[in-house]
């Protein structure tokens, strides 16, 4: 998660290799260039016509049926079918365009048929595919049917004295009401085809630029996904940074203050030990004995502290013993069911501070008498989920803690949602990809 | 008199944890600061028993339990105390789920500051029986699910359990609860049917805890 992507360098609106190709006209209608893009189109409008015609008809029907249900999944199912159809628009483009379009979606390999169609309804590239989609037949399929049948009308042409000279006896009438005479007059209708041709070939470049700018527009990323990238980015660093400044803290606790703590408490200890074989010591020997408990007390707190910052059990055991030491402290009861192997340990700090922040606020705000947490890896993610039997009504929005865990959740490409009616129960639910 | 080796990386200590133990009348053949020195320290020496911390370099994780493990393995009737920064049960369970159990001791390190209590720890340690810390059995004992065997113990029963399990003896026990030494065998017996352990096996007393433990391990 933490490699970096190098990021596309943005001035203005990036070339079409189709456009920059028409501005040597010599060279462009001497190349494959107007072959190409008459492929593209040809091909567009063999899509593009059954697609209008399914979307016509699941739209049409959707909308009517959509009061028995039938027909919102209709409509649910022609949003989502734009997406395997965009997939396919982005591989077709490189028969006119070198430069790839990026798939705008985010990953979710693993997932369950449910889970992707919630996340993609919730993409706006979603939605822009869909309206990629609606274009493609009335005004992509349209046009590039027109510049086809220009082009049939213009070989046509361009064919006839072999034409005038195959069906002779017979006469061919190029304009109404005039016989050809023969194939040498005939190329004349040459002529006009070549130039038809030239059209159909412009036509068609301009056409098949046109469909590249606002494929890249539709079926691309957007300029500001670029800049949230490069924010998500530098919010990983910090996290990193964040992290390992933890860990720090921590090795420092651990190596100076809590040895000292340590080393302190046995020398009180000693100290006692000598005082209690002298009887008229009584007195010291009880105060020695009182600075070695406020040792012990300081030890304990210490102890506490280094844990919130670093769970040291996390690093050695992973997350189901790391769970389930907060679950044995917690001052509600908490069943503890996870089965997880060890995982990379962006994905474990995640976990475990997701679950140690939502027992933080069960025992805080719900009342709950019982929290379960339940966690298992299915292919390559990992779901957990935190139930309390409490009173609900949790504002997701209120906690900063949430906020911070979602956003560490977004970082590992994961989701959380927090789900909690009044009268709960309170449900928080995270899905972590394993590979962090 | 106990002939022990020491591993410890801090060296404030290291000297200090010497100087007690030579106090408390042992002898400390090699204080050592980090897992692979104490290995082969106590392969070259022989010693009565090892006392060594948790955490030490290289990688500063488990690797001192993890040499007591390895330890254990090639002489599984050496005594080792294990001294830890961490209540975690993890740690105990990692350390006390073996093929015995017999000779092994899991303390927190604030315990050195009780020296008598410590030293007294060690000695069971040597003669073979097991130690757990007091804290780290009431952390097992204070979240009970309902179906687990420790869950039908009595406050009183489980007051018991974990002055059992820290190395008393009935005699010390009786004196640390204010009853009778009949008492605590009663207590003890209940605690044995309670949860279905042959009280005549020898160090029956931390049986207990450790049935709890392996039941933790299978869950984990």
């Amino acid at each position: 998660m933490s490699d970096s992507l190098p990021l596309p360098e943005r001035d203005g609106p990036a070339p079409v290799a189709v456009l920059t190709a028409i501005r040597r006209p010599l060279r462009f209608l001497g190349s494959w260039w107007p072959w190409r893009c008459w492929a593209y189109l040809g091909s567009g409008f063999l899509i593009g016509y059954p697609v209008l015609i399914a979307l016509v008809v699941l739209l049409g029907l959707g909308v009517a049926l959509a009061v028995v249900g039938i027909g919102l999944l209709m409509l649910v199912g022609a949003v989502a079918a734009g997406v395997p159809l965009a997939a396919l628009e982005r591989w077709r483009l490189r028969c006119v365009e070198p430069v790839p379009v990026p798939d705008p979606h985010t990953s979710l390999a693993g997932a369950g048929p449910a889970a992707w169609l919630r996340t993609r309804l919730r993409e706006r590239a979603t939605w822009r595919e869909f309206a990629y989609a609606t274009l493609l037949g009335p005004v992509f399929g349209a046009a590039g049917f027109a510049v086809i049948a220009l082009l049939a009308f213009a070989l046509i042409l361009v064919a006839t004295p072999v034409i005038v000279w195959a069906i002779a006896p017979d006469h061919v009438m190029l304009i109404p009401g005039r016989q050809v005479s023969g194939p040498l007059e005939a190329l004349g209708g040459t002529a006009v085809g070549l130039v038809a041709m030239t059209v159909a070939a412009y036509a068609g470049a301009l056409l098949a630029g046109a469909q590249v700018r606002t494929a890249r527009l539709l079926l691309g990323p957007r300029v500001e996904a670029d800049r949230i990238l490069e924010l998500t980015r530098s919010r990983v660093r910090l996290v990193d940074a964040f992290e390992a400044e933890r860990r720090r803290i921590e090795r420092d606790l651990h190596d100076g203050a809590q040895q000292q703590l340590v080393a302190l408490s046995m020398t009180l200890g000693l100290a006692e030990l000598e005082l209690r074989g002298i009887p008229q010591a009584a007195g010291a020997a009880a105060l020695v004995a009182r600075g070695r408990g406020e040792a012990k007390v300081a030890l304990e707190q210490l102890r506490d502290l280094v844990r919130g910052i670093h769970p040291q059990v996390l690093t050695d055991h992973g997350l189901a013993a790391a769970v389930a030491e907060v679950a044995l402290r917690h001052p509600v009861p908490v069943s503890v069911d996870l089965d997880v192997p060890r995982l990379a340990e962006s994905v474990e700090i995640t976990a475990y501070f997701t679950v140690t922040e939502a027992l933080a606020n069960a025992a805080k705000h719900s009342g709950a008498s019982h929290v379960a947490v339940v966690g298992k890896v299915e292919g390559d993610r990992l779901t957990l989920t935190v139930t309390d039997d409490g009173r609900g009504g949790a504002d997701p929005g209120a906690g900063a803690g949430l906020a911070g865990l979602a956003d560490r959740v977004a970082m590992l490409k994961g989701r959380l949602v927090v789900s909690s009616p009044v009268g709960g129960p309170t449900r928080l639910r995270v899905e972590v990809p394993c590979s962090g | 008199m106990l002939r022990l080796i020491l591993a410890e990386d801090s060296v404030l200590l290291r000297a200090g944890l010497t100087e007690l133990l030579t106090r408390g009348g042992h002898q400390v053949l090699a204080a050592v600061g980090s897992a692979e020195e104490l290995v082969r320290a106590v392969e070259a020496q022989r010693p009565d028993a090892v006392v060594t911390d948790v955490r030490m370099p290289p990688d500063f994780r488990d690797e001192g339990l993890r040499a007591a493990l390895e330890l254990r393995s090639r002489d599984s009737s050496l005594p080792v105390l294990v001294l830890s920064q961490y209540v975690a049960t993890a740690y105990a369970t990692q350390l006390l789920t073996g093929a015995s159990a017999a000779g092994l001791g899991y303390l927190l390190k604030d315990r050195v500051g009780e020296v008598a209590e410590f030293l007294d720890a060690l000695q069971q340690v040597a003669e073979g029986r097991t130690v757990i810390d007091p804290e780290v059995v009431r952390v097992l004992l204070s979240r009970q699910s309902e179906q687990r065997p420790l869950a039908r113990l009595t406050p009183r029963e489980r007051e018991v359990l974990t002055l059992m399990a820290s190395g008393l003896n009935n005699q010390a026990l009786a004196a640390r609860l204010f009853i009778t030494e009949a008492a605590v065998v009663k207590h003890a017996s209940s605690i044995f049917m309670k949860l279905d352990l042959d009280a005549t096996e020898g160090n029956r007393r931390v049986l207990a805890v450790l049935a709890h433990l392996s039941g933790q391990e299978a869950e984990a």
